[in-house]
């Protein structure tokens, strides 16, 4: 994409040149807006257009919100569900980090694999739940098979374009100081293609946190946060379904937000390697 | 004329890799189904599956419920479509906008639009409603904020050149901003689309609509009609590719790739 110069967006300040009052505005601004949301919230909710059985107060989400996590039972749904994402995301690395490799190395692999991707990619992973469940029976299994399948796509999509991009002169370059085909693995292919494959892990996170939801609202597993919303629905508890949601927005933000930008902080952005749309 | 030859040849090498591992895939399938390791209402043969594939495209039940499912796709992309675009350039084009709603944006975009599924059926009942509210919803982000992208990163002399030669608000939008904000807008609005058709396919298997894709497959799981399940998967994955590539694709090729801002 495009670098960032001093012409681009219009007409902005550099922060260094602001006065703190100045720049606490964009914070009491977003502050401002939330309020805002939250009271037009509170105000629908009192207002009695739709049952308070179905909009919640303010008051009822969080009292529901702190009961489940004084009980521990938000804790371990979240628990569940993060375990599912991060088990189908290992399973996921284990698949395509060396089938994009293998794709990416060799034109024998890319012909026999890309078809399958152009197959399979296009299939939404929600799609395959209730078979999977007819087939795995419902539950963990069934759960994370489904995020397994929709992380390793977009995983692989960048794992294979990384390998393709290694700036050819420097596997020459290997080539000619006589590199094994190790050691050219090791110290050229592999760091070259791995802001590719960390940037390929955060665009899997997206995709397997809504699988894990979908799968965990279809396949019903004991535990997770999908299941903690289908469950309330059946007792009408709206305030449960709005405190999960919740903890899955501020869980999917802090992944998104804190883990993965932290992440590319300390290598793709340190390495100077930035690749492609952030 | 060799280097013809070598070409054809390379072709079918490349033909004959590509379809090895199908070939593979289903002479595996087959044995287990002859072996009967699974029932096989469970685990069709693949005979079965075509033959079921042609009953249901010849008595119009996956042509209605295709159809169905393309209009709910088209109103809820829609929805996103307007309010995606007016959010996000509203955002780019003024600062206390972009303040005042991006913690809001950024707090709903990454939670999954599925997870409101059982919330937007207990507010709008069962149906058609529901889905094309939580489609347009659940895709309104991924446009918002790619016009948002699109239009910070305008060139501000473009715009004050704009200002300087007397245009107005109006004009700027439309003659500046807009078809340079352009291939911006149509990456949103092409993933927005992608996600939409993720989204809408989960969200009929819990809104119980009276027809689609989705809840043909949901609906086939309770007769454990395998054979119908993955006929409607392989119907789901061709639409899923001709929106990917058919849609945005041409659009942008007509428009950025044609007025040379993008290479094709």
């Amino acid at each position: 994409m495009q670098a960032p110069s001093i012409t681009t967006g219009l007409i902005r300040r550099t922060a260094s040149t602001q006065s703190l009052a100045a720049r606490a505005i964009p914070t009491l601004r977003g502050v401002f807006g939330a309020v805002v949301l939250l009271c037009v919230w509170e105000w629908f909710s009192q207002s009695g257009v739709f049952s308070k059985a179905i909009t919640p107060s303010l008051e009822m989400i969080f009292r529901a919100f702190v009961g489940m996590m004084a009980d521990g039972t938000l804790p371990k749904h979240a628990g569940a569900t993060l375990l599912r994402v991060f088990a189908g995301m290992t399973i996921a690395l284990l698949i395509a980090v060396p089938a994009g490799m293998a794709m990416g190395r060799s034109k024998f692999f890319e012909r026999m694999l890309k078809p399958v991707v152009n197959v399979l990619m296009p299939i939404p992973s929600l799609a395959w739940v209730p078979l999977i469940v007819l087939w795995f029976g419902i539950g963990n299994a069934a759960t994370v098979l489904v995020v397994v399948y929709a992380a390793t796509f977009p995983l692989l999509y960048n794992v294979w374009s990384g390998v393709r991009s290694v700036n050819p002169l420097w596997i020459r370059a290997g080539t000619v100081m006589n590199a094994s085909g190790s050691r050219m693995f090791r110290h050229i292919i592999w760091p070259a293609a791995l802001p590719y494959i960390i940037i390929g892990i955060r665009q899997s996170f997206g995709r397997a946190w809504i699988a894990v939801i979908g799968g965990e609202l279809l396949a019903s597993p004991d535990w997770g946060l999908g299941k903690l919303i289908f469950d309330a629905k059946e007792y009408l508890n709206t305030d449960v379904m709005l405190a999960a949601l919740i903890v899955i927005g501020a869980l999917g933000l802090f992944f998104e937000r804190v883990v993965f930008q932290w992440i590319e902080k300390v290598t793709v952005n340190r390495w100077g390697m930035n690749v492609g749309p952030s | 004329m060799a280097g013809d030859a070598k070409r054809r040849q390379s072709e079918w090498a490349a033909l004959l890799a590509g379809s090895t591992l199908f070939i593979v895939a289903a002479i595996v399938w087959q044995i287990v189904v002859s072996l009967g390791v699974m029932p096989p209402k469970l685990f069709p043969s693949l005979v079965t599956v075509a033959h079921t594939f042609i009953r249901l495209a010849l008595n119009g039940v996956l042509l209605a419920a295709t159809l169905a499912t393309l209009y709910r796709l088209l109103l809820g992309f829609a929805l996103a479509a307007i309010a995606g675009m007016l959010v996000g350039g509203l955002m780019g084009r003024y600062k206390w906008v972009e303040d005042t709603l991006l913690p809001i944006v950024s707090f709903f975009y990454p939670i999954p639009g599925i997870a409101y599924a059982p919330l937007f059926v207990l507010w709008f009942g069962l149906g058609d409603m529901p889905a094309i509210l939580l489609v347009g919803f659940s895709s309104s982000f991924t446009v918002a904020f790619n016009t948002w992208k699109g239009v910070t990163t305008v060139k501000s002399i473009w715009v004050r050149s704009a200002q300087a030669m007397g245009a107005r608000e109006a004009d700027l939008f439309r003659k500046v901003i807009m078809p340079a904000s352009l291939p911006y807008v149509l990456i949103g609005l092409r993933l927005g689309l992608a996600s939409s058709w993720r989204i809408l396919i989960a969200v009929e298997m819990l809104t119980s609509v009276a027809r689609g894709l989705g809840w043909m497959i949901f609906g086939a799981q309770q007769f454990l009609d395998t054979d119908v399940m993955l006929a409607t998967i392989a119907v789901i994955g061709l639409i899923g590719v001709l929106l990917e590539n058919q849609v945005f694709t041409r659009l942008e090729r007509m428009t950025v790739v044609r007025w040379g801002m993008v290479a094709a």
